[in-house]
């Protein structure tokens, strides 16, 4: 069974005055099939998490391994991470004008497959899939993200999971800026591409109420670069009520 | 009252911006058919400050001779070619020379090759004229194109090989008339291009004038646009890509001197290597006489690597009140290395994935030249451009 293992992770952001820390310690390990959330306050560093393990240049892992599937995922570049089956659905979505839609999935399905979608039934499948996330068949043809609504930015990186069928997906704060309806939606894509696929989900939200559609295994509560606490479900519940007063420390209030 | 503006908003590392500009109005800028009257140059005038003038410097001279370059047309079934004498007539009607290499060009040529589009025929082929370096002696050469009045059709002139060539363009759109002209400079690396095109757009008629520039060492190229008559119509496009040491200079000339015409200029390039420059001007004089002027210009560059240079200037005098629009943008910017990041996720590699960021940037462009024998070439020249860095990153990586 694929698992995501992420041991003792130390990362630093670049920034103009030089490294700085961010990640102390992270451990966390994912089977396929399993749902993780994480849930953490403002710049605790979940973001962070994500993009390192997607393999952003700005950050750098300075200790601790990561492996998918026993592989060291550290050592591949981002498209090698991304071939091996790591997907990130990004908090920022990047716009890339002139590149439409269409000609992106198809580019990157062909990346990560090895081969071209068959003809035939890719269309169908990209159509019918646009349909789910009630994204309309206009956008095959807009630029990647371009103009695109915060809302429909979350649903196409949903799209892009569903097509993509990751072994694991990160999703960095999918539920922010969704109405409820688009938040039923984008739940549903994601729970079809869990039942379909077993990816195995790394979830990052502030709010349950993306919990209450998509069931998580596990929930961690991230604070100040590392796993402060973990539990099952209704560890969710509690930090609804009581914030994360709890958990950060002294040290870590924001100014 | 004229109200000037001229900057340029340059936002990358490297890229240079220009926000002071030492001269007045375009409009008394000098222009003349007489040599005397526009000096050789040393590089500090305005309309030389971004030129490498000892590069040009052949091209300041009286003498040039003739043979450089083939010319060869292969007309639509429609059109009419001809090689006449510089007395005819018909030539210098679309103004007088505004530079040195202009002038120099105008007095050298002792005969002009003149495509006509008769009035009111369609043409059904595009006309083509190949220019081809044969040898690097200087030349100077002169062409007219002119669509006569409710004649439509497209040429395309396509300048290849090696070359020294000093070349005036003139471009006639009577009345009603529907006008496309491509001018490709797809050169060998050593050749040296300057050239004045000057465009007279009559009533109700339009003009689309599309430029590329790849190749050569230097190439200077001087589009001025004059509407005649009101309801005209003006599409200026351009798309250039520069490599190592390559000087590509395209300064525009858009005179709104009668009302109700409407003017549109879209240039876009790509740089790479140590020492690329690409210069951009972009005058619009919108005359007191010129009411319900519509113009819009835009420049954007984009920097592939370090040591390549932008100049970007737009400049837009405004001498009426009563206008429809007027408006300009100027943006140099780095390869965005987000845009790359966000398409290696989805596991495309790099090379592929900067190949998609670049071709996206030309992208609308090219869709907006109309002639698919051009936006072919187009793609595939993007695509030689790209192979020659993509092999640096390769090299790199290794
Ligand atoms: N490029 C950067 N330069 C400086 N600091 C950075 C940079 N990127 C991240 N940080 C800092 O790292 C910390 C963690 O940021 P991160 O975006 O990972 O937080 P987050 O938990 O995702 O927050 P949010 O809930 O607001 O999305 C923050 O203090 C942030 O300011
Ligand atoms: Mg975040």
């Amino acid at each position: 069974m694929p698992t995501l293992e992420i041991r003792d992770l130390h990362v630093s952001v670049e920034t103009k005055e030089g490294a700085k820390p961010i990640l102390r310690g992270v451990d966390l390990t994912i089977n396929s099939g399993e749902t993780h959330a994480i849930m953490g306050p403002n710049g605790s560093g979940k973001s962070t998490l994500a993009s390192a393990l997607a393999g952003h240049p700005k950050y750098t892992v300075t200790s601790g391994t990561v492996t998918l599937d026993g592989e060291d995922l550290l050592a591949m570049t981002v498209d090698e991470r991304a071939r091996a089956g790591l997907f990130l659905a990004m908090q920022y979505p990047v716009e890339v004008p002139g590149v439409s839609v269409a000609n992106f999935l198809r580019t990157a399905k062909t990346a990560i497959d090895g081969e071209a979608p068959a003809l035939r039934t890719w269309g169908k499948e990209v159509k019918g899939a646009m349909e789910n996330l009630r994204i309309d068949s206009t956008f095959a043809e807009r630029s990647v993200n371009e103009g695109f609504s915060g809302g429909e930015k979350k649903r196409h990186e949903i799209l892009q999971m569903e097509l993509f069928k990751p072994h694991f997906a990160i999703l960095d704060e999918t539920d922010s800026g969704l109405d409820v309806d688009a938040l039923r939606v984008v739940s549903e894509g994601v729970n079809r591409a869990k039942s379909n696929t077993d990816v195995g989900v790394l979830l990052i939200t502030h709010y349950t109420r993306i919990l209450r559609y998509i069931k998580p295994d596990f929930v961690h509560v991230f604070v100040d670069g590392k796993i402060a606490e973990e539990g099952g479900p209704e560890l969710a519940e509690q930090l609804e009520e009581n914030g994360y007063d709890k958990y950060v420390g002294t040290g870590a209030t924001m100014a | 009252m004229a109200i000037t503006t001229d900057h340029s908003r340059a936002v990358a590392d490297g890229a240079h911006s220009h926000g002071v500009v030492p001269a007045g109005s375009r409009a008394e800028r000098k222009t003349s058919f007489d040599l005397a009257d526009i000096p050789v140059p040393t590089g500090r005038e305005e309309e030389w400050r971004f030129s490498p003038v000892a590069r040009l410097q052949p091209l300041f001279g009286e003498e040039h001779g003739a043979g450089g370059v083939l010319t060869t047309v292969v007309e639509a079934p429609e059109a009419k070619v001809e090689i006449v004498g510089k007395d005819d007539p018909r030539l210098g009607t679309t103004g007088k020379p505004g530079d040195r290499t202009a002038v120099t060009a105008w007095n050298a040529a002792a005969e002009a090759t003149v495509v006509t589009l008769p009035a009111e025929a369609v043409a059904t082929d595009v006309t083509s004229v190949r220019v081809e370096g044969a040898t690097k002696d200087l030349t100077a050469q002169h062409l007219l194109v002119h669509a006569e009045h409710h004649a439509e059709g497209v040429v395309v002139i396509d300048h290849r090989g090696d070359a020294t060539l000093n070349q005036t363009v003139e471009i006639v759109v009577d009345e009603g008339a529907h006008l496309t002209v491509v001018s490709v400079q797809d050169w060998a690396d050593g050749a040296v291009h300057a050239s004045s095109h000057r465009a007279r757009i009559g009533r109700d008629a339009k003009l689309k004038h599309v430029v590329v520039t790849f190749g050569g060492d230097v190439v200077r190229l001087t589009p001025d646009a004059t509407f005649t008559g009101e309801g005209g119509e003006v599409e200026m496009v351009g798309l250039y890509f520069a490599d190592a040491d390559q000087h590509q200079e395209h300064r525009l000339f858009v005179d709104h001197a009668v009302p109700r015409c409407k003017s549109r200029v879209t240039y876009k390039g790509a740089l790479q290597g140590a020492g690329a420059h690409v210069v951009w001007v972009g005058d619009v004089l919108i005359q007191a006489e010129a009411e319900g002027t519509d113009t819009y210009e835009l420049n954007r560059n984009l920097v592939l690597t370090d040591g390549a240079r932008a100049d970007s200037v737009p400049n837009l005098e405004i001498e009426t009140g009563e206008i429809e629009g007027a408006g300009h943008a100027s943006a140099t910017g780095r390869f965005d290395d987000e845009q790359l990041f966000y398409l290696m996720a989805r596991g495309i590699p790099e090379v592929d994935a900067r190949r998609l960021v670049v071709r996206g940037f030309f992208a609308e462009l090219i869709d907006e030249i109309g002639v698919p024998s051009v936006e072919e070439r187009l793609l595939a020249s993007i695509e030689a451009e790209l192979e020659k860095s993509m092999s640096a990153i390769t090299g790199v990586a290794e």
